[in-house]
């Protein structure tokens, strides 16, 4: 099934593969008719107003400032609302280098997010460690403390690059389900770190 | 220089004064250090002290002390090294020089160092329960995995004093009252411009003490260094202060030409320096968009972001990058400029000018900005001084403290522009330098296209021959540009080998939140934002 | 003009000729309190689009686009977002009370919304004391803002409940005396007495001095009782996060959010029913063919034509402004408004007193 949105051409998305193979996969039980149209509305919704946490920690947040302001200016997609609040927030924008110290805050500020939420890890050094992956206290991709669900390269990635990131959740949130089981539980279940296990580790 | 080996053997004796490198270099013991320092500065004015760089040298611990005379601008360096490992002591100069209130909680938390006498022995940059101390050569990595518990917060603070028999005590002391209300501001924060976080303790809306806690974004760029080769650490230094990427990285580039003894083409460096001065001018209106926001006045914001934008199409022509442009390298450019540089830079510069005027009528005059920010925060020229704050904070404090002026790098002694300065010290002096030196930019930039359209052709080599592998000469190098934000210095230490044995980066933005809590005590919550926000720190510039 | 009178009263007679009289009440309540509940949330959403276009242009951006044309379902999108975000419930707090506040907040923003006369006969009540009433209902509002920053029991809401407090109980003192000044112009506290003494010329233009004067007070002091830019201390996004309301998710949050954009309006409302005429269209004097054509205008179209010219003007004074300190907000209340407002009230009792108002 494709997963269209307005403002970008099916072609033109790089991984439509793996939206495809997701959809098999969501859809592999088959859906109601009527919870299918309900999740459509939802999903629609949600896709159309996702509202950032600020959550910049370096250069990243600069171009994300970028992607506000006048030029590129994401309130056309709706994207503008950006709350200081993780409470009412939708998704967070991991910008920039996430060290030791950061980490469990990181961890909490995600936890305090209310579902459905969402993570966009934005540069390299989110991805994986970057430029810093060797240091002694840089976490090696935020992918090990909270689930992402769409990763974006760069040092710093350009503001278009953020639109296809955010177009790509969208695509994402397009296929979920919202009543007929929410596919978020697997995401927490394959974790690398849990607070837990890193304690035992520890000792 | 041989007369400063006179004057400093007269103070005392045992020091041992080298003036062979590139600034004199006096070796002093710790008994003799505190006294020297004291001469040092109330007999010779050095009333500066630009860097604490923490060493390592295997056999040893210390420091290195960079002094500024701030008449003649003459630098000096002071090497002060203890051979115990185990509970390495050094004495604290904080009763001289403030400033070394962080920077020497800074060689604590990466070397171990205790300093006797300093008020505040805390971690600066590592997780409370943190174990060893990462940049001395025997650490090892694997002692401190990722921890997702929360930190506890530090409450309690520690001191050692000496008494008149030389023995060294601890003493515990307290950071907060138990019934003071402290709120945490940050990390996580909207107007801490990154992830900056302040323990602030409050009496209704007024602001008692601040205790700033950092380290959020610290990712030991120091020791990633001592692994690489100096082509690549090129990179780092355009991840520290973001907005002065350029600038760092040229301080970087040259601090390594000087010690291979480079010659860099003219029409490179006039690249380098109008690169400089775009991201000056950039980083400018970043600064006065954030100043602006975070007093609630969110056009302004967009007003700054939209000029960027033309700065940015600058960079993204030439250098193929919008932020992080790597486009200096040791011995010149990587490529010549575009095509349309100049008439781009002309177009900027015009279409800026025109704004600025803009900006003011939008929010310089305004009532509420004038009352928000005039008299709130003051830092006097003393303070600036013995606070070592540099750039545009330093400047609106009266203090000529422009890198530029004081000890003139690349092509900067044949331009014709003024230093900005103020008297007051005040957050409106402090925007008003920023707004006025990017008309000084504007003439810089204007100048420099002249000079470039005179010199050279397009296309032509930008680069002096440099060898494949570099291997800098056993010594140290230090060198200081002026970045956006203040005097930005590189301190290189080598053995002779590709590898460096230690680079320290001495950040104008550090020296910054020195002075947080001194100009927001007894103003309100509302005020604490408009003076950092005046103050201008990038948060990765201060942790590294 | 239409008189929508004509028509309320041929449905209540309607109603009252098929069925017993309590059962006309009844249905009349219901069909009230559902067009009244349409109407509140078609307002807010239309506000929420409107500050956004505006903001935008302001800020020369272009604001939302992509959902729908020219951006015009996206306050759909959000609103269906925020209906199922999960509410959290914190510990350690009052839970009764945290849940209470916004509904509190929502209901003061309605029942003053339910005072506002909207065109010629479309009212629900027409009380003799109405603008005593909206003064008085819309005080309940701050008391939802305390219960949310109390309860939250977090520092910054608590700091930005007390300033709400502190700002909000401030300028309604500004407020009420700039109300009270165009009351005693007027002769009545019925709103839509009020709205008829303005016939033959809004009390803006009518009132000489002491008229333009009230309605800058009342401007000031409104905004400032809304929390809106340059006062919006209570929710001073970079110095508290967001407030009072910082612990609140999905749909309670979004009751703050709508009662914010739904108080623009009443204030709006308010300023165009005491100082421009309400539904009443511009009518200039001796202009016989020009009044002739304004009286075309149905009443509504006048009404909130009027009320979001106002409602541009806040966005204009938010979007330029900085915010101000909390000690100069109180000075500007304590220390200029008020006495302002006060000697103001007295100047125009001497003239209604002496008829020296046009039109007298």
């Amino acid at each position: 099934m494709e997963v269209k949105i307005k403002s970008m051409k099916y072609e033109d998305f790089k991984d439509n593969e793996y939206i495809e193979n997701l959809v098999e996969q969501l859809r592999a039980g088959g859906t109601n008719i009527i919870v299918g149209k309900l999740d459509q509305l939802m999903n629609w919704g949600v896709s159309n107003s996702l509202w950032p946490l600020c959550f910049g920690t370096s250069c990243c947040a600069i171009e994300f400032m970028c992607l506000g302001a006048a030029r590129y200016d994401m309130a056309r997609y709706g994207f503008e609302v950006a709350r200081n609040s993780p409470r009412q927030a939708d998704y967070i924008m991991c910008q920039g280098t996430i060290n030791y110290r950061m980490a469990p805050a990181l961890k909490r500020l995600y936890e305090q997010m209310a579902e459905p939420k969402y993570v966009i890890a934005c540069g390299s050094c989110t991805v994986s460690g970057g430029p810093f992956k060797n240091s002694y206290c840089v976490v090696k991709g935020v992918n090990e403390i909270i689930p992402v669900d769409v990763y974006l390269p760069g040092c710093p990635p350009r503001p278009e690059a953020f639109f296809y990131a955010l177009m790509q959740l969208q695509r994402k949130i397009k296929v979920q389900k919202y009543f007929g089981g929410v596919n978020r539980k697997e995401k927490l279940e394959g974790l690398k770190y849990d607070g837990k296990v890193l304690q035992e580790e520890a000792k | 220089m041989a007369d400063i080996q006179e004057k400093i053997t007269q103070l005392c004796l045992q020091a041992q004064v080298d003036t062979t490198g590139e600034f004199p270099m006096v070796t002093v013991d710790d008994a003799q250090w505190h006294d020297l320092a004291r001469a040092l500065k109330e007999q010779l004015h050095y009333d500066v002290l630009s860097a604490v760089v923490g060493m390592d040298w295997t056999e040893a611990l210390g420091c290195v002390y960079y002094l500024t005379n701030t008449s003649t601008h003459e630098l000096l360096h002071v090497k002060v090294a203890t051979a115990d490992r185990e509970n390495p002591r050094l004495h604290s100069v904080v009763d001289l020089w403030p400033v070394a209130n962080f920077q020497e909680r800074e060689v604590y938390d990466f070397f171990g160092i205790v300093f006797i006498g300093h008020p505040d022995m805390r971690r600066m940059f590592l997780r409370t329960d943190w174990v060893g101390y990462p940049l001395r050569k025997d650490y090892d990595p694997a002692s401190n995995p990722l921890r997702l518990d929360d930190e506890t917060n530090e409450d309690y603070t520690c001191r050692w004093v000496e008494d008149e028999q030389g023995n060294v005590k601890k003493i515990d002391g307290k950071v907060f009252e138990d019934d003071e209300y402290v709120v945490n501001v940050g990390p996580q924060h909207p107007s801490t411009h990154g992830v900056m976080r302040y323990r602030a303790s409050l009496d209704g809306e007024i602001v008692k003490k601040i205790d700033v806690v950092s380290g959020y974004i610290h990712r030991g760029i120091e020791k990633l260094c001592e692994n690489l080769t100096y082509p690549q650490m090129l990179l780092y230094t355009e991840r520290m202060d973001y907005m002065a990427a350029h600038i760092n990285r040229h301080c970087m580039c040259m601090c390594v030409e000087k010690a291979l003894g480079l010659e860099v083409p003219r029409r490179a460096e006039l690249i380098r320096l109008m690169m400089d001065e775009l991201m000056r001018l950039s980083s400018h209106l970043l600064s006065y968009g954030c100043l602006t926001m975070d007093q609630g006045a969110t056009t302004a914001f967009f007003y700054g972001f939209r000029e960027r934008e033309l700065i940015y199409d600058i960079f993204d022509r030439t250098c193929g990058a919008r932020m992080s442009m790597s486009y200096s390298t040791i011995g010149g450019v990587v490529a010549d400029v575009h095509e349309d540089f100049i008439k781009d830079v002309r177009h900027a510069c015009d279409v800026i000018e025109k704004n600025l005027a803009e900006y003011h009528k939008l929010f310089t005059g305004n009532v509420i900005a004038v009352n928000r920010m005039t008299g709130v925060g003051i830092l006097t020229k003393q303070e600036a001084i013995a606070y070592d704050i540099t750039g545009p904070s330093g400047r609106a404090s009266g203090w000529h403290c422009d890198v530029r002026k004081t000890n003139p790098y690349s092509l900067y002694n044949e331009f014709d522009f003024d230093e900005v300065t103020y008297e007051h010290g005040d957050s409106m002096d402090r925007y008003m330098v920023r707004m006025r030196e990017m008309e000084q930019c504007i003439k810089i930039l204007r100048q420099a296209c002249d000079k470039l359209e005179a010199e050279g052709i397009q296309g032509e080599y930008c680069a002096a021959k440099v060898p494949k592998v570099m291997k800098l000469p056993a010594g140290h190098w230090y060198q200081q540009v002026e970045a956006s934000r203040g005097a930005f210095g590189v301190y290189i230490e080598s053995d002779g080998g590709t590898k460096p044995v230690r680079v320290h980066f001495q950040s104008p933005c550090y020296n910054l939140i020195g002075v947080v809590d001194l100009t927001c005590k007894d103003n309100m919550i509302a005020d604490l934002i408009t003076i950092t926000a005046s103050l201008d720190f990038v948060i990765p510039d201060i942790d590294r | 003009m239409f008189d929508f009178g004509t028509v309320t009263r041929w449905l209540d007679e309607l109603l009252n000729s098929v069925m017993p009289a309590w059962l006309t009440t009844t249905i009349e309540c219901v069909l009230v309190a559902v067009g009244l509940l349409v109407a509140y949330s078609l307002i807010a959403m239309f506000y929420i689009f409107y500050e956004r276009k505006v903001c935008g242009w302001i800020q020369c951006r272009l604001g939302p686009m992509r959902v729908g044309k020219w951006g015009l379902l996206q306050v759909f999108a959000d609103v269906i977002k925020i209906l199922q975000k999960e509410l959290i419930t914190l510990w350690h707090t009052d839970k009764f009370l945290f849940k209470l506040a916004p509904y509190l907040v929502l209901i003061a923003s309605m029942l003053t919304f339910a005072c506002l006369p909207w065109g010629k006969g479309l009212q629900i009540v027409d009380m003799n004391i109405g603008v005593f009433f909206i003064i008085a209902v819309s005080s309940i509002g701050v008391l939802g803002i305390l219960l949310a920053g109390w309860a939250s029991n977090s520092k910054y809401t608590l700091i930005g409940a007390m300033r709400s407090g502190a700002q909000m109980i401030s300028y309604e003192l500004s407020c009420g005396i700039s109300i009270l000044t165009i009351v005693c112009l007027a002769g009545t506290m019925s709103i839509t007495g009020i709205v008829e003494a303005q016939a033959d010329g809004w009390f803006l233009f009518k009132g000489h001095l002491p008229a333009i004067l009230a309605f800058i007070i009342y401007m000031i002091a409104a905004n400032a009782e809304n929390n809106r830019g340059p006062f919006d201390l209570p929710e001073a996004e970079h110095e508290l996060t967001a407030g009072y309301h910082t612990e609140y998710s999905g749909i309670h949050f979004g009751f703050f959010y709508l009662a914010e954009y739904l108080n623009l309006f009443i204030v709006s409302g308010i300023a165009t029913l005491l100082f421009l005429g309400g539904w009443m269209p511009l009518h200039i004097p001796g202009w016989e063919g020009f009044n002739h054509v304004m009286d075309f205008i149905p009443s509504v179209v006048w009404f909130l034509g009027k009320a979001f010219f106002i409602t541009f003007i806040f966005f204009w004074i938010r979007w330029s402004f900085p915010r101000v300190r909390i000690d100069q907000m109180l000075a500007l209340e304590w220390r200029y408004l008020m006495p302002i407002g006060l000697v103001n009230l007295v100047v125009m009792a001497i003239i209604v007193t002496q008829g020296w108002y046009f039109g007298a």
